[in-house]
Order: C-alpha cells, then sequence, then structure tokens
C-alpha cells in the first residue's frame, strides 16, 4: 500500500482533477471498458489512452483511486467536467502504460 | 424500515453518449446514502452500467427501474429495441455486434453480458425480435 498523493509525486504524473488522498493497493490497465469493469477493483490505478467521458463513470463506479492516462492522453472537455464535478482522480503521463506499470511495480510495496 | 421497498425510475437517453451512465452514477449515490455494504453497491452499479449502456448501444434507449428490497435489491432494464437473436451467443464472453464508432469510445469488448451475469446473483433476459428487451437482474444484500 501506498499513498497515492506520494506515489503520484515518484512517478512524476501531472494531476489534472480530484482528491489525491488515496490508498493504493493495485494497478489495472486496459482500454476496453468492460474488461476494466470486470477487473479493476477498489483502490487501484487505472491506467488508459482512452479520454472520453465514459472513463469518468468506468471509474466512478469501480471505485478505483485515480485514472492514469498514459501517451501524453488529454481529458475530453466534458471529461474533464465531470471528473472535476465528481470528484475523480486523475493524472496524465508522457510514458507508455508499460512504462508506468514498471513504476507502479517498483514502488507499491516500497 | 422492514418491507418497505424502496423504487428509483430512470430514463436513459438513445443516442447521448455523454450522459450515458448517468442512472448508474446516480443509483450508487443513493445506495450509498443508504448505507449498504461497499460491495453490494459495487456489484449493483457495474451490472446496471452495462444493462445502461448495452440500452444505448444497442437498443436506442429505454427505461430501468431499481427496486431495493430487504433481501435483495432488483434491477429491470427495458428497451425498445431491436432485440437479441440468439441470447447464448450474446451471452459468451466477446461476442459483439457494436460498430466501429462504438468501439473506438472503448466499448464492444463483448463482456457486457458477461460481466452482469459475474456481479449478480439472479439474472433473467426476456427479448422478442423487433419487439425489444428486458435484463431483470438481483443482487442479494
Ligand atoms: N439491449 C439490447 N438490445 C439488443 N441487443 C443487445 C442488447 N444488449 C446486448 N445486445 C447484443 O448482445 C451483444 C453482447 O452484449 P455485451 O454487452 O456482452 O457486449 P457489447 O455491448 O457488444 O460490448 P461491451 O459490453 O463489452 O462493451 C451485443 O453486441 C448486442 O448484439
Ligand atoms: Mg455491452
Amino acid at each position: 500500500m501506498i499513498n497515492l498523493d506520494i506515489l503520484a509525486q515518484k512517478m512524476e504524473l501531472r494531476h489534472i482533477c480530484g482528491s489525491t488522498d488515496r490508498e493504493i493497493c493495485g494497478c489495472y490497465a486496459g482500454d476496453l471498458l468492460s474488461w476494466v469493469m470486470s477487473h479493476a477493483e477498489y483502490g487501484h490505478i487505472w491506467i488508459t489512452i482512452m479520454s472520453n467521458i465514459n472513463v469518468v463513470a468506468v471509474a466512478s463506479l469501480c471505485d478505483v483511486a485515480c485514472v492514469v492516462l498514459a501517451e501524453g492522453v488529454e481529458l475530453d472537455p466534458d471529461a474533464l467536467e465531470a471528473a472535476t464535478k465528481q470528484d475523480i482522480c486523475v493524472f496524465s503521463s508522457k510514458l507508455s502504460t508499460y512504462e508506468l506499470c514498471t513504476l507502479v511495480s517498483k514502488y507499491i510495496n516500497e | 424500515m422492514a418491507d418497505e421497498i424502496i423504487r428509483f425510475h430512470f430514463d436513459v437517453d438513445g443516442d447521448d453518449f455523454s450522459s450515458a451512465g448517468a442512472a448508474s452514477v446516480e443509483v450508487k449515490k443513493r445506495l450509498r446514502q443508504l448505507g449498504f455494504a461497499p460491495d453490494v453497491i459495487r456489484r449493483v452499479a457495474i451490472a446496471m452500467y452495462e444493462g445502461e449502456i448495452n440500452m444505448v448501444i444497442h437498443a436506442d434507449g429505454g427505461v430501468v427501474d431499481v427496486e431495493v428490497g430487504d433481501d435483495d435489491i432488483t434491477m429491470i432494464l427495458s428497451d425498445h429495441g431491436p432485440g437479441i437473436e440468439n441470447v447464448e451467443l450474446a451471452m459468451q464472453e466477446g461476442y459483439s455486434t457494436a460498430r466501429d464508432n462504438i468501439r473506438s469510445l472503448g466499448f464492444g469488448a463483448g463482456m457486457g453480458l458477461p460481466n452482469m451475469k459475474k456481479y449478480t446473483d439472479d439474472m433473467k433476459i426476456e427479448t422478442e425480435i423487433g419487439v425489444g428487451t428486458t435484463v431483470i437482474m438481483k443482487v442479494n444484500v
């Protein structure tokens, strides 16, 4: 377990919106929303390249700790509005999904 | 209160992707206010979301009724869409008729119906070609 705020700093994630005061217990990476809903769990970091508004709904319903947009992807304007309103935590990073996963793995049990 | 059933009703718009999922998010919020366990809330919310999205993508919208009882939560999703030709096939992981523009949004993995089954304790599909589809799901509390 690691605090999201601390992990985000170590991974040099760019904060887009939402509160960061949560504990991280795992990670799921994927872009097909039904797969994510089948496998992502409470307290996970969800890494994806999807940026539309449905990402916000899925993040909220799965109760993941945050969404990390990989490869420099930006959140769509209506998605940003929804995420801000619902206090869904979103970060972005220039790194690839693979690179982000290796960093999570490195820091999560430190 | 014992034996008191709380009911929610939602209209789900057919072509509106930006608000798709709004009913599920709302139900999640209300169940949280009612003090249900996080696991129960999560299962209801995900199953309902998958059903809600299916109505938007495949059936041009519909209605959702949620009944919160003492022992279980029932979700009834009804649409007047094209119906499902082969339910057994549709229930298989990976089967999808979603078009490319829908897939580009992250849908179309063919995992929605299997997820609904996985996250609920009971699921029934009533469907007729050209008439519509009703999905009834129950989650024990
Ligand atoms: N309400 C519905 N009306 C008509 N057809 C439906 C309905 N729900 C599901 N189907 C049919 O069943 C198929 C499988 O549904 P399922 O939810 O499992 O996958 P999907 O919606 O195609 O993709 P995913 O849910 O992974 O995004 C759909 O592609 C569609 O052909
Ligand atoms: Mg589906």
